[in-house]
């Protein structure tokens, strides 16, 4: 299962964590960590795998690590090209998974809209979205040949709403950059960043100060922008969504390369 | 900002709000330009569900497309393939969700292309109504019909009946009245349980989500506020259906089966039997991570334990007493073909029925059905997107309820065995009989005693290769060297075959694999009667040559692949064969006209352009000997 410790993640392995009961989960939770994560989300997946008692595999590109690729100098595209797709493909390669559960949703972005529950991927782990299994009923054909496999997404139809609404029900553990706190940011052409450690490198003029923001969505910090917010507790979060006029993948900065964008990186194997 | 207790005072009702929601899951559905695309973009707009910065992107990608510079191309927003940019069609089908303050919908926007019937029924197959778009313009069309025949097929029984792009007809009453009377007179016989027709344009707003002024003679309802109070009718059965889909076992314990109750509901104390043995329990624990349930009903994932310990496995079927499934090794459905591949008749293939996955052959296809005017056609073979009633048998008996009865426990898909495609959709309408009552007969010699009385153990070995690379000669001369051990042996082959058992057959692809069935039931006959049997027959397809792998069960089956190079082949030619089909004369001609698909993992490759025949039966013969 493929966890990248956000909210829809959480989601997924509370739920799997039901099916299976009193059963243990059969399978290990792999996260592609492209060392820009930020490090609250490290530690509450080290945390969350400790209490649960879960194996836990963590993956990192290695030649990306040694050409130290990063956001700023090597361009959004390049950098989520090497440390998270080409570094997925090399953890479901090593362990060889007919299978790769994730929690992406049909309401995120178009072409998720059309994503299958059980997506077949060949065994270069390309999407070939022309040509997709037709899904009836509820009969998923699981089947694969040597080498191929599957991304299998039972989230496919909740929508952001679905998510928050079931985390509060259920009292799910989520990482506290999803509620707002005072938090050292930059702001950078109408984005805020929120810097995380030294890396972040500052231009001539710009200035780092203290705001109140929260998260909507949880990725590489340089990449992901924040939102300002005084919602503290899980409620004021969700009451403060239901009054949103943005879109959540708006602050996934690598969706708006190009249009289109997100088909072409799935189809290159992007999760 | 309010306080934090305030916030969550707030929220208590907002989640009761959402909570008590209900969902409604539609599908859009019309001829290609009519305009779904643009109609779910105009609700998810019209209901303000879209985000600032989608409107963004939609303002931007707008521009150059329409007439009117500040008009919006709402399909865009759903159209989301890069081709279908492209091209301005829906290849697939898009799911999208919205709400509003009554109710959730899931919309499911499908093709209009006939192509594309298969994308259709998936859509359909999930959906409690339809929205039928029809373009004012043209009026009913044969794809309205078609869409139409395909809803009251899988099951759809509310039909909303939009009559769209009625600007372009000055909003006019006599249209909306006309179009309405015409689908009315053929869709009577399709068994809807309600259609509304609402007269609208999905590019200018009328009749979206509130009523037109444009249209005063129109008293109904727009299309967003019919959608919110439409309460469907349940086709759920009440009957207890449990699909075991896994055995859950953490320790020695504890055996539970966990899985989703697919119809009825089920209660601690409750007795319940398995549908494949009519094995008896009763339900002990009904366990959750929340903790256990007095009672679980139709939806909820569970996990069951019984009272006694009986045999359950995967793929098992849970019910109440005096509410059996059927249970048949054949049976009659309706099948939807999905595949570029065609389906042929005889040919077998995986079926997936709830959780139950066994082989599947269609035993005959009775006709085929012309979905534009439901009239019944003799057919041979299935090509993609035509629908057919067929008879099916399955490797082992399966338990399963009507479509008709229960959705969950009458629907299944057919899977190809060699490129795990999911090729088509069926819907069971009877079982023909009960499996039970034709079993095998058990006499008391067997395989094992005949085995014992020759002194060798039996085999099939079959020979496969284009013709002329040598299968019979070979064949032959294994025969000898076995003869000469005291085997007992017998060749099959395919141009004798021809003469007698499978002279009414041709060489179609249809009629090739029947044949190699029928040589691979008489194979595993004679090898059952103890004998070392040799087939020789081209057997092109690998799906068949797995077939009569298949049928050969627990024989030892032995694939060898005569790999003789083409060339090679027609070289030698001895019946002239080759030089006729390259003129012209014989259709069908495997390596010249028609695919050899070379096995992938035979049991033996012989490599056989540059040797003698002798040479390869020894190496046959050296390989048996090892493997024995």
């Amino acid at each position: 299962m493929l966890y990248s410790v956000g909210k829809d993640s959480s989601v997924l392995l509370h739920l799997a964590l039901k099916a299976f009961y009193p059963s243990k989960l059969p399978f290990p939770l792999l996260h592609v960590d492209t060392t820009w994560k930020f490090k609250e989300m490290i530690e509450f997946r080290d945390a969350t795998a400790e209490r649960l008692g879960l194996e836990l595999i963590v993956h990192t590109n290695p030649e990306g690590l040694k050409q130290g690729i990063n956001p700023f100098t090597h361009g959004s595209s390049r950098y989520t090209d090497i440390m998270k797709t080409q570094a997925l493909k090399q953890a479901l390669d090593a362990g060889k998974y007919d299978a790769a559960i994730g929690g992406a949703r049909r309401d995120e972005e178009k072409s998720r809209a059309k994503e299958r529950v059980f997506s077949h991927r060949s065994k270069n782990h390309v999407w070939d979205p022309k040509n997709q299994r037709p899904e009836l009923w509820s009969l998923y054909n699981t089947r694969i040949n040597p080498g191929e496999s599957m991304r299998v997404f039972p989230l496919s139809n909740w929508t952001e709403m679905d998510i928050w609404t079931y985390i509060y029900l259920e009292d799910i553990p989520i990482p506290d950059l999803y509620l707002a706190a005072e938090r050292r940011v930059l702001e950078r052409d109408g984005v805020l960043f929120m810097l995380d450690d030294e890396r972040f490198p500052l231009e001539e003029g710009e200035q780092a100060e203290v705001r109140s923001i929260r998260f909507r969505t949880l990725g590489c910090y340089p990449l992901t922008a924040a939102i300002e917010s005084t919602a503290r507790t899980l409620a004021e979060v969700m009451l403060e969504m239901r009054s949103s006029h943005v879109s959540e993948r708006s602050g996934r900065l690598i969706d708006s390369d190009q249009s289109a964008s997100m088909e072409k990186k799935k189809k290159e194997g992007y999760f | 900002m309010s306080s934090a207790s305030n916030a969550n005072f707030d929220l208590q009702q907002f989640i009761e709000q959402e909570s008590s929601k209900s969902m409604l899951k539609f599908i859009t559905c019309g001829s290609v330009d009519d305009g779904k695309s643009t109609l779910i973009g105009r609700l998810l707009y019209d209901s303000q569900l879209l985000y600032d910065d989608q409107l963004e992107e939609l303002k931007r990608d707008s521009k150059g497309l329409l007439s009117d510079e500040d008009e919006l191309d709402f399909s865009l927003l759903v159209d989301g393939l890069a081709a279908e940019r492209e091209q301005g069609i829906t290849i697939d089908v898009a799911y999208r969700f919205f709400s509003t303050a009554k109710r959730k919908f899931i919309v499911a926007d499908t093709p209009g292309h006939e192509q594309y019937t298969r994308n259709m029924v998936t859509g359909a197959s999930t959906a409690d109504a339809a929205v039928l778009l029809i373009d004012a313009r043209l009026g009913v069309s044969t794809q309205t019909r078609r869409h139409a025949y395909i809803l009251s097929l899988v099951g759809i029984r509310h039909i909303v009946l939009a009559i769209n792009k009625i600007d372009l007809k000055d909003y006019s009453e006599s249209v909306f009245d006309a179009i309405q009377t015409e689908f009315l007179s053929f869709s009577d016989k399709l068994g809807f349980n309600s259609i509304y027709a609402i007269p609208i344009s999905a590019l200018k707003g009328d009749n979206i989500t509130k009523g037109s002024e444009r249209m005063p003679w129109y008293s109904g309802l727009a299309i967003l506020p019919y959608l919110e109070t439409l309460e469907p009718d349940t086709k759920d059965s009440d009957q207890f259906r449990f699909p075991v889909q896994w055995v859950n076992r953490p320790n020695l314990d504890f055996r539970g089966y966990s899985g989703t109750l697919a119809s009825g509901e089920i209660s601690v104390g409750d007795e319940v039997l398995v549908a494949a043995s009519l094995k008896r329990s009763r339900i002990k624990r009904i366990v959750t991570m929340d903790g256990d349930l007095p009672s679980a009903c139709a939806g909820d994932a569970v996990t069951l334990t019984l009272e006694d310990e009986i045999d359950i496995s995967q793929g098992d079927i849970l019910h109440t007493p005096g509410e059996p499934l059927e249970r048949s090794d054949q049976f009659q459905a309706h099948l939807i073909w999905m595949h570029e591949d065609p389906m042929l008749p005889e040919r077998s293939y995986l079926i997936r029925i709830g959780t139950q996955v066994t082989s599947v052959q269609i035993t005959d296809l009775k006709y085929e059905i012309n979905v534009n005017t439901a009239e019944h056609l003799p057919a041979t073979k299935l090509e993609l997107n035509q629908i057919a009633v067929c008879n099916f048998a399955t490797a082992h008996a399966i338990a399963f309820d009507p479509y008709s009865e229960n959705i969950e426990t009458g629907s299944f898909i057919l899977i190809d065995r060699i490129s795990n495609n999911t090729v088509a959709a069926g819907m069971i309408d009877f079982g023909l009989w009960r499996g039970q009552n034709l079993s095998w007969q058990a006499f008391e010699i067997n395989r094992e005693s005949r085995a014992k009385l020759n002194g060798h153990k039996p085999a099939i070995i079959w020979f496969t290769g284009l013709s002329a690379s040598g299968k019979s000669t070979i064949a032959d001369i294994v025969e000898q060297k076995l003869a000469a051990q005291n085997h007992h042996t017998y060749v099959l082959d395919g141009d004798n075959f021809r003469h007698g058992l499978n002279k009414d057959l041709g060489f179609t692809d249809a009629d090739r694999v029947e044949n190699i069935r029928r040589v691979a039931e008489v194979a595993r006959i004679l090898a059952d009667s103890g004998l070392i049997v040799m087939t020789s027959f081209i057997s092109p397809f690998r799906h068949e040559r797995r077939m009569a792998r298949e049928i050969a069960g627990d024989i030892e089956f032995i694939e060898v692949f005569v790999d003789t190079p083409l060339e090679v082949c027609e070289t030698r030619d001895p019946k002239g064969l080759y030089a006729k089909a390259r003129r012209g004369e014989i259709p069908n001609f495997t390596g010249i006209s028609s695919d050899y698909e070379a096995p992938e993992r035979a049991d033996i490759h012989l490599d056989a352009g540059h040797r003698t025949a002798e040479e390869l039966a020894d190496e046959v013969i050296r390989k048996l000997s090892v493997d024995r």
